[in-house]
């Protein structure tokens, strides 16, 4: 049998469901990995907590009272709220901070069984791309520890990259699941908006915010995913009023005469070459399976990054206002009025892309500028739902990079923020649009320290089961996903 | 100019009194808290007088990760304000944050309701004394409030109390229709009448659940409206019409010595009773008011809007109406009657018992109100009940007592409620003399007593009869009925 670390949680779930592995065994195994953490992933843990709750699953198992993940660990990205551990969003503003509550989507793992290993890594309140703007420090490529896995739930990525935790929850406001996904070469989707619940996500921009899983395969997905998802009508107004789907029902539906599309403003100058080549192998490999390709446009596109950012800021600078030292968090030392305790508890707390963000956000909506800013930003987002929609007329999913490039180098883009938002122009789209899209590995870079590539399906809303079966059965026909940087990577 | 809009400016011409050549501009934005067991967006009690935060969960606390939830009992007391007050309710209303910092505001923002309110238009109609008067809504919406700050018994620090944070709250907009600070009282008292009414406010103005905050400008008559200041936070009636007061003049004197008003928000200080500026609009707030993202826009289907029509009481206006029509009261009698459902209630309670409407009223509005006000007492505690009441007024209608017997047997039976009326009657000699003969007697014996009188009254002495009439009812103990002793009376002098 293969090592522990490299089994998909399908497969470790199977193991320890037939007594194979014991979930005391598997806890241990992976604090050990993360123990010897080199990455900056994990943000915190608790062994001792985790064997607890591991020798509780592995007494529902003897007893035959396993859930669906019994024993399966899994790792939060930070911006969940925990009881059992700190929950901070990678923010210096929330160093320490305890929550009283769970967030929902943690709540719905350990009501499946999984047992946590602690939490993870992420640009600070999901704000980047990189992970460089944690205030506990970058997290690092497993592939190339000078490059950045990808943000914001950088973390996650490369934890479930590096084999820490066979599964980690990730959010995604702009991309940050798929993104990261893409640069560390495992499987991230983001659902349609509303279908995992927002209720203990640390908000960042609350109409965009979405939770989903991250893993090594699309089967893994759909197996965390279906147990994510559901509607939290009486904490989350936002949530879709839709029963919970088993995803992994329909993973292995034919997809002979699958009509993908692909969109001409994906496929563009800016697209690096080794990216576009993996995305035309990846294509064939669909047409082996009976897939048909139709050009399609979505010709908003570049619109997608200003009216982000307008958008998220916007939201944020609102979200963020109740970091004000007053109730919780951090709070200046000395300060001689309740303004000065303010603005110094909020100057020291808050990093700089985040203060640039609010920054931004209260400009926009600020009398005077709200029309020409935000209203417009908020039309053209419509408008970019609508160019979907028509798309979806000719095509059942659409194909496309996640990222123009693999991952850049740590520090590259640092001095041009700019640069890093335009590199998120394939994974807006559909975060303004609301829509499913998920993350698959196709290929990796040529270079001395191969990087992996994404490829990026995007669904109508609520078909996380057709774009989970698509990448499965593509992922039946690759290897992909099952590379791990151990092979040539920097972590041995 | 709609029709209305006509009528409202020709009722606006004739109820203008004007304060040394100006006149005077009143509008109002009323915050009602909403009668709901828990709070607007969370499920934490809105119960008042709990020790400090004691009552606010993860939402009102605006941890981080907590989410909105609507109540939708407060947005059924919107709709039921809507409809009381033939406002238009919105299919589709949006819920907005409003962004400032302040150590009672949790999350740094408010969630109220900005550019599309849930009610919208609308009148309340009312008397000023006894001239009608009808101002315009702009608007009702729907929105959280805040915690409080308490400034005592902290060492060298504030504390917040978040109980309050999330309590509902209804703001009830009008348009500047209000003339006079009497006007203005008596709009306010109105409102007050109809959201306790129809149950969604307990109106209790010293806990903060009804909150008014008046807009008051001068102009020169024609002339366009002057510059507003807005003074906040009038928490009983008193003081508003002092604080109305106190504004007008101090306005007017501004613009007479050559100053120009200054938009203002202020506060009335019941100490000294006048009005000071809390700050101006130079120092006013950009809000950045755009769509809660957290919150769907509110969709009020028309099922359920008739559905609550169905369960709304009938409102004062229109039982006013009823008592007019029905029992042939003048309007006066019947806008008293309506002042609360309880009154009313007694009232009808009482026609029903005796049938003497006009009867019934006078005595609730008299006799029975003055002891109330007397003992502190409200009416639906009132000792006596409504069919007690009823038997009184029957005794008198039918001659068995005289009025002021009537009032007697009210102390007596305020006194011991439990009392057969028949037999307090009868054990305080109370009734009346009807036995003709008996009062035949009584009449020869005062005639001949009372010779002077009967040759005074021959000689054309109207006083005279008085007198006898006096000492004949003295010799009946005052039981006898008087008009039965008058006609004997007559009939024996001519």
């Amino acid at each position: 049998m293969s090592e522990i670390h490299d089994l998909s949680v399908a497969q470790l779930s199977q193991a320890l469901q037939t007594k194979e592995l014991g979930a005391v065994e598997v806890a241990k195994h992976f604090l050990g990995r993360v123990e010897k953490d080199k990455l900056g992933s994990f943000l915190s843990h608790n062994p001792e907590l985790t064997l607890r709750k591991a020798n509780e699953s592995q007494a529902r198992i003897r007893l035959n009272q396993a859930r669906p993940l019994e024993g399966v660990p899994i790792a939060h990205k930070d911006v969940f709220v925990t009881k059992d551990f700190p929950s901070t969003a990678g923010s210096k503003m929330l160093e320490g901070y305890r929550s009283s509550f769970d967030a929902t989507v943690v709540d719905k793992f350990a009501q499946a069984g999984c047992v946590p290993l602690g939490k993870l890594n992420c640009d600070e309140f999901a704000m980047g791309s990189s992970n460089e703007n944690s205030a506990y420090g970058p997290t690092l490529n497993p592939w190339n520890a000078q490059a950045v896995p990808g943000g914001s739930s950088g973390g996650s990525a490369a934890a479930v990259s590096a084999r820490l935790t066979p599964a980690a929850t990730g959010t995604d406001t702009g991309g940050s699941i798929r993104q990261p996904a893409s640069f560390c070469g495992i499987t991230g989707i983001k659902p349609t908006y509303g279908r995992a619940s927002r209720y203990g996500m640390i908000a960042y921009a609350s109409s965009l915010d979405q939770a989903g899983p991250m893993a090594k395969d699309a089967l893994d997905c759909a197996l965390l995913l279906s147990a994510m998802c559901g509607p939290d009508l009486d904490r989350d107004s936002t949530s879709l009023d839709m029963v919970e789907e088993d995803y992994t029902k329909t993973l292995n539906q034919s997809i002979k005469g699958l009509k993908i599309g692909v969109p001409k403003e994906f496929f563009g100058s800016g697209l690096a070459l080794e990216v576009k080549s993996a995305l035309e192998e990846a294509q064939s490999v669909f047409k082996s399976l009976g897939a048909e390709f139709v050009p399609i446009t979505l010709p908003k596109t570049e619109l997608s990054i200003p009216v982000y950012y307008i958008i998220a800021p916007a939201e944020a600078s609102s979200n963020l206002s109740r970091f004000d030292g007053v109730r919780y968090g951090h709070r200046a030392k000395e300060y001689n009025d309740l303004m000065q305790m303010y603005k110094k508890s909020r100057a020291e707390g808050f990093g700089a892309e985040v203060k640039k963000r609010i920054m931004t956000g209260a400009y926009v909506l600020s009398h005077g500028y709200y029309d020409a800013y935000y209203l417009q930003a908020q039309k053209i987002r419509r408008l970019i739902a609508e160019d979907f929609q028509a798309a979806f007329k000719e095509c059942d999913l659409i194909m496309g990079p996640v990222a123009p490039t693999t991952a850049w180098g740590l520090g590259e883009k640092t001095a041009d923020p700019l640069s890093s938002y335009l590199a998120d122009i394939f994974t807006l789209p559909a975060s303004l649009a609301g829509l499913p899209a998920m993350s698959v590995p196709c290929g990796m870079s040529k270079a001395a320290k191969p990087l992996p590539i994404g490829m990026q399906l995007i669904g109508n809303y609520v078909q996380e089961s057709k774009l989970l079966n698509a990448a499965h059965q593509y992922q039946l026909q690759t290897q992909w996903h099952t590379m791990s940087p151990e092979m040539t990577g920097d972590l041995t | 100019m709609s029709k209305s809009d006509s009528q409202h400016k020709a009722q606006a011409a004739q109820s203008m009194p004007l304060i040394q050549g100006y006149e005077v501009v009143i509008g109002f934005e009323t915050h009602a808290q909403l009668l709901t067991k828990s709070k607007i967006f969370s499920r934490a009690s809105t119960h008042f007088g709990a020790e400090p935060n004691t009552q606010a969960c993860a939402v009102d606390l605006a941890l981080p990760g907590a989410l909105p939830v609507m109540n939708k009992r407060a947005v059924e007391c919107a709709i039921r304000l809507g409809l009381a007050l033939g406002s238009h309710v919105a299919h589709r209303s949006i819920f907005a944050r409003k962004n400032y910092f302040y150590p009672d505001l949790p999350k740094g923002y408010q969630i109220s309701q900005f550019e599309i309110p849930v009610v919208q238009g609308g009148e309340i109609s009312f008397f000023v004394g006894t001239t009608p008067k009808t101002v315009r809504l702009v608007r009702a919406h729907l929105e959280e409030d805040a915690g409080k700050s308490l400034h005592e018994n902290f060492i060298g620090m504030s504390g917040i109390d978040l109980n309050r944070a999330g309590t509902p709250l209804l703001e009830i907009v009008t348009e500047p229709d209000m003339r006079s600070s009497q006007e203005a009282v008596a709009y306010a008292k109105e409102l007050h009448k109809i959201v306790t009414w129809i149950q969604i406010c307990d109106g209790n103005m010293q806990e903060g659940s009804f909150r008014c905050d008046a807009n008051v400008s001068v102009r020169k008559p024609g002339e366009p409206l002057g510059t507003r200041r807005e003074i906040k936070n009038l928490n009983s009636f008193k003081f508003m019409q002092q604080a109305i007061d106190f504004e007008v003049l101090w306005q007017i004197e501004q613009l007479e010595e050559g100053r120009a008003i200054e938009q203002a928000t202020v506060l009335f200080d019941p100490e000294t009773g006048e009005t000071r500026s809390m700050r101006t609009k130079e120092d006013a707030a950009d809000y950045r008011y755009f769509p809660d993202p957290d919150l769907p826009p509110l969709v009020i289907a028309p099922e359920w809007i008739e559905e609550i029509k169905n369960s709304m009481p009938e409102l004062p206006r229109a039982m006013a109406e009823r008592f007019v029509n029905t029992y042939a009261l003048p309007a006066y009698d019947a806008t008293t009657l309506t002042q609360s459902p309880q009154m009313a209630r007694y009232f009808e309670a009482t026609v029903k018992a005796c049938g003497q409407a006009k009867l019934a009223s006078n005595w609730i509005m008299g006799e029975l109100s003055r002891k109330l006000n007397e003992e502190n007492v409200l009416i639906e505690s009132c000792p006596i009940s409504a069919a007690q009441l009823g038997e009184i007024i029957s005794n008198i209608s039918k001659g068995e007592i005289s009025n002021n017997s009537g009032k007697v047997l009210l102390e007596a039976l305020w006194a011991s409620p439990s009392s057969a009326i028949a037999e307090l009657i009868t054990a305080k000699g109370l009734k009346q003399v009807n036995d003709l003969a008996a009062l035949e007697k009584i009449i020869d014996e005062v005639l001949a007593a009372n010779a002077d009188n009967v040759a005074q009254y021959r000689a054309g002495k109207e006083k005279a009869f008085n007198a006898l009439i006096g000492q004949a009812m003295k010799a009946s103990k005052g039981q006898a009925n008087p008009q039965q002793l008058t006609e004997l009376l007559k009939k024996k002098l001519s």
